[in-house]
């Protein structure tokens, strides 16, 4: 039975009782211009990083608002901080320093003290 | 009778005072790095040397830089600094004179009235005291100058001065009275005497009538001698700690021990020169615009220095490098921020190993590199293209195709081994293309192609590159009669001193017209990659007032020469706003094929725009 072709998808329903709001609460307080952010994508668009491997902010943040802390690591350290994204940014969000916590955020995770 | 209790507190307190500066200086110099040290070495029997007490003379006593900003400050530090050292040495003369030997006990030359009370036959006598009381009223004049401050600080051009802490209390009290004390000691010591002075005589005589003057000779005497001490004891914890320490900083400096980005002994000396002044708060657009008032950097340098340091204040900074310019000391005020964002940097810097995966084979002369800013203003980049086509450059545009960026905002946020990174990448392809020259068109990219990669080409700005194209008539350009002003990009005017190659070029297409701004004294646009914590909203409101004093006489088009200023400006100007690239491009002469006549400019500009 078990090479029928046919599996059991895992359910992509996002559960927000196990959201980890540790980097969210962190960012929204050091930076609290994230909350302006319409997730439109321009930011995205223009991202020089994006150019030569896939990153992408706008999911990035995401992540952040959904908790999914595991998710948010390996992204966070593609950013070179050229700062397009905060030029294009038609609601003003800091994108840059958005990445910036987000590190930090995880530092502090790794180290406990989040 | 050469000795009496009330000298106690003067002695005891410039003997622990001179003690702890020896072992402070023996410290520094102790922990400056083996480079430096060989530096001084080298130097110190030198003519270098002579040249740092040229320089002592003209800063830390004489105050030039000070005056440079404003006279009556200017005159208030000078008559402070060198009249008490002309006290000092006037004391000196008169006691050796006197007493007819070199050596004499320390306290002698400062309470010489109070010592010596019949000074006939005295060599000069006379003349020594005229000079002595001239000095102390010159000095005098200074001290009412400086109450007069704290109160009323715009008279010294200065909207706000700095505040103070406990320590800075005690030092500036002690130091207000210091002198007031004298006059009223030598003052009472010359009614009682007759040995004063035109002016501690006549003041003794007059304030004999009012108080019982033998009295009150050695209350003034001991008060005047607590304040000494008290000066030189609350020094060390005061902002007074800048006089010594001013000395050690500009023989240093002579000596070509140098500031570098990261936190160091010399670093160290620079953070204890800086005297509080305040001079660097006004030039601040953070504080000027209302934004911070903690960013300017005598306060920033205030909290490093009392180990209060954290990373909001250290990254809320536009670096611009308007403070360095104007700090009387010269502090290099944007390392010391580099230093500490250096030293609170996250360990987690990123990872760009994604990098690696590109090969390129190409040969060229010259490399482009536009950065990253240019690819937002694709105006600059077009025209350069169209530039150096018609030059017949053999060019490569490195970075056609988005760049992986310069490294230079890694910098600014203190990440030195993301920068690493970016940088190997980048320069691997530089090197591996041949090129003779690399032309930037971002005053940003250009800073860290210059300092930091240590490139065995030729590195250039655009303004740079079109100039000596345009000079050596590579570029046939067409003079025109549109007024426009000139605005300095931070990085590459104060920050890489390019400030004539930009303006030579704009005479040749345009009537240059001076600003209220120039130079070393510009403004910076706002938009600034130094500051990585400036809301959107105040980046306009800094934006917002460069722009309006750059319109201020009408000019036509706003000229820079950074891709960032302009992306900012134009978002707040109702003046055109144009790179010098732009500018270029749009003034090459272009035959029209069919009929042979040149076209418009103003066609050629709707198609760069």
């Amino acid at each position: 039975m078990s090479k029928f072709g046919f599996t059991i998808n895992k359910p992509r329903v996002i559960d927000y009782d196990l959201a980890d709001k540790r980097v969210l609460n962190y960012v929204l307080k050091n930076e609290p211009s994230f909350n302006l952010c319409i997730f439109c994508g321009s930011c995205t668009a223009t991202c020089s990083a994006g150019n030569f491997t896939d990153f992408n902010i706008r999911k990035l943040k995401m992540f952040i608002r959904r908790g999914l802390v595991e998710e948010i690591g390996t992204e966070a350290d593609k950013c070179m901080l050229c700062g397009k994204c905060f030029l294009v940014c038609p609601r003003g969000v800091n994108n840059r320093n958005i990445v910036l916590k987000v590190r930090e955020a995880l530092t502090k995770i790794e180290s406990h003290e989040l | 009778m050469n000795y009496s209790h009330f000298v106690l507190p003067f002695t005891i307190g410039l003997i622990v005072l001179l003690a702890y500066m020896l072992v402070r200086f023996g410290v520094w110099i102790y922990k400056l790095d083996s480079d430096d040290k060989q530096r001084i070495l080298k130097n110190i029997f030198s003519i270098k040397s002579l040249q740092a007490i040229k320089e002592i003379f003209t800063e830390s006593l004489l105050h030039r830089n000070i005056f440079k900003t404003n006279k009556v400050l200017g005159y208030m530090h000078m008559s402070l600094a060198f009249g008490w050292l002309l006290l000092i040495i006037g004391g000196h003369i008169q006691t050796w004179i006197f007493y007819d030997r070199l050596s004499n006990p320390i306290y002698i030359p400062i309470f010489f009235e109070y010592f010596v009370h019949n000074k006939a036959g005295m060599l000069f006598g006379e003349v020594l005291t005229f000079t002595m009381d001239l000095i102390l009223l010159f000095i005098l004049t200074g001290v009412a100058l400086a109450y007069f401050k704290r109160f009323y600080s715009k008279l010294f051009g200065m909207k706000k001065t700095t505040n103070l802490k406990l320590g800075d209390k005690f030092a500036l009290a002690s130091l207000w009275l210091i002198f007031p004390l004298r006059l009223l000691a030598e003052s009472t010591a010359a009614s009682l005497h007759n040995t004063g002075g035109f002016l501690t005589q006549n003041f003794g005589n007059f304030i004999s009538g009012l108080i019982p003057v033998s009295f009150f000779e050695p209350v003034f005497w001991w008060a005047y001698s607590i304040s000494l001490g008290v000066f030189f004891l609350s020094l060390p914890f005061s902002r007074y700690m800048h006089i010594p320490t001013e000395l050690l900083l500009i023989a240093l400096r002579k000596w070509g021990v140098k500031s570098k980005e990261t936190f160091d002994a010399f670093a160290d000396v620079e953070l204890h020169a800086c005297s509080r002044c305040g001079i660097c708060i006004d030039p601040c657009q953070m504080s000027s615009t209302g934004i911070s008032k903690k960013t300017p950097a005598s306060y920033f340098l205030k909290s490093v220095r009392d180990k209060e340091t954290n990373s909001y204040d250290a990254l809320n900074c536009l670096m611009c490098g308007r403070c360095e310019d104007k700090c009387p000391v010269g502090i290099t005020t944007t390392n010391q921020r580099l230093a500490q964002r250096i030293n609170l940097a996250n360990e987690r810097q990123g990872d760009f190993s994604y990098l690696k995966d590109l090969n390129y084979q190409i040969k060229t002369d010259v490399v482009y590199f536009a950065g990253c800013m240019s690819h937002l203003t694709p105006g600059i980049t077009r025209s350069m293209i169209k530039i150096f086509r018609k030059a017949k450059v053999n060019y490569w545009f490195m970075d056609e195709d988005g760049s992986a960026c310069c490294g230079r905002p890694q910098k600014l946020a203190g990440n030195l081994e993301a920068m690493k990174q970016l940088m190997d990448f980048n320069k691997k392809r530089i090197v591996e293309s041949g090129a003779k020259t690399i032309v930037t068109s971002c005053p940003i990219c250009y800073k860290v192609f210059s300092e930091d990669y240590k490139l065995e080409i030729e590195v250039l700005h655009h303004t740079q590159y079109l100039n000596r194209l345009v000079e050596q008539k590579l570029l046939p350009v067409q003079a025109d009669s549109k007024k426009v002003v000139y605005h300095d990009p931070c990085e590459l005017g104060r920050g890489a001193g390019i400030y004539d190659e930009p303006r030579k070029l704009l005479t040749h297409v345009a009537t240059l017209v001076a600003t209220k701004h120039e130079k070393q004294d510009s403004l910076c646009c706002g938009g600034s990659l130094g500051n990585l914590e400036i809301e959107a909203a105040n980046r306009s409101l800094i934006a917002k007032d460069v722009v309006d004093e750059l319109s201020k006489p009408n000019p036509d088009v706003i000229a820079t020469a950074c891709p960032l200023c302009k992306k900012t400006f134009i978002k707040v100007s109702s003046v055109q706003v144009l790179d010098i690239a732009e500018l270029i491009a749009m003034s090459i002469p272009e035959k029209n094929e069919k009929s042979g006549e040149r076209k418009k400019i103003t066609v050629l500009q709707e198609e760069l725009v």
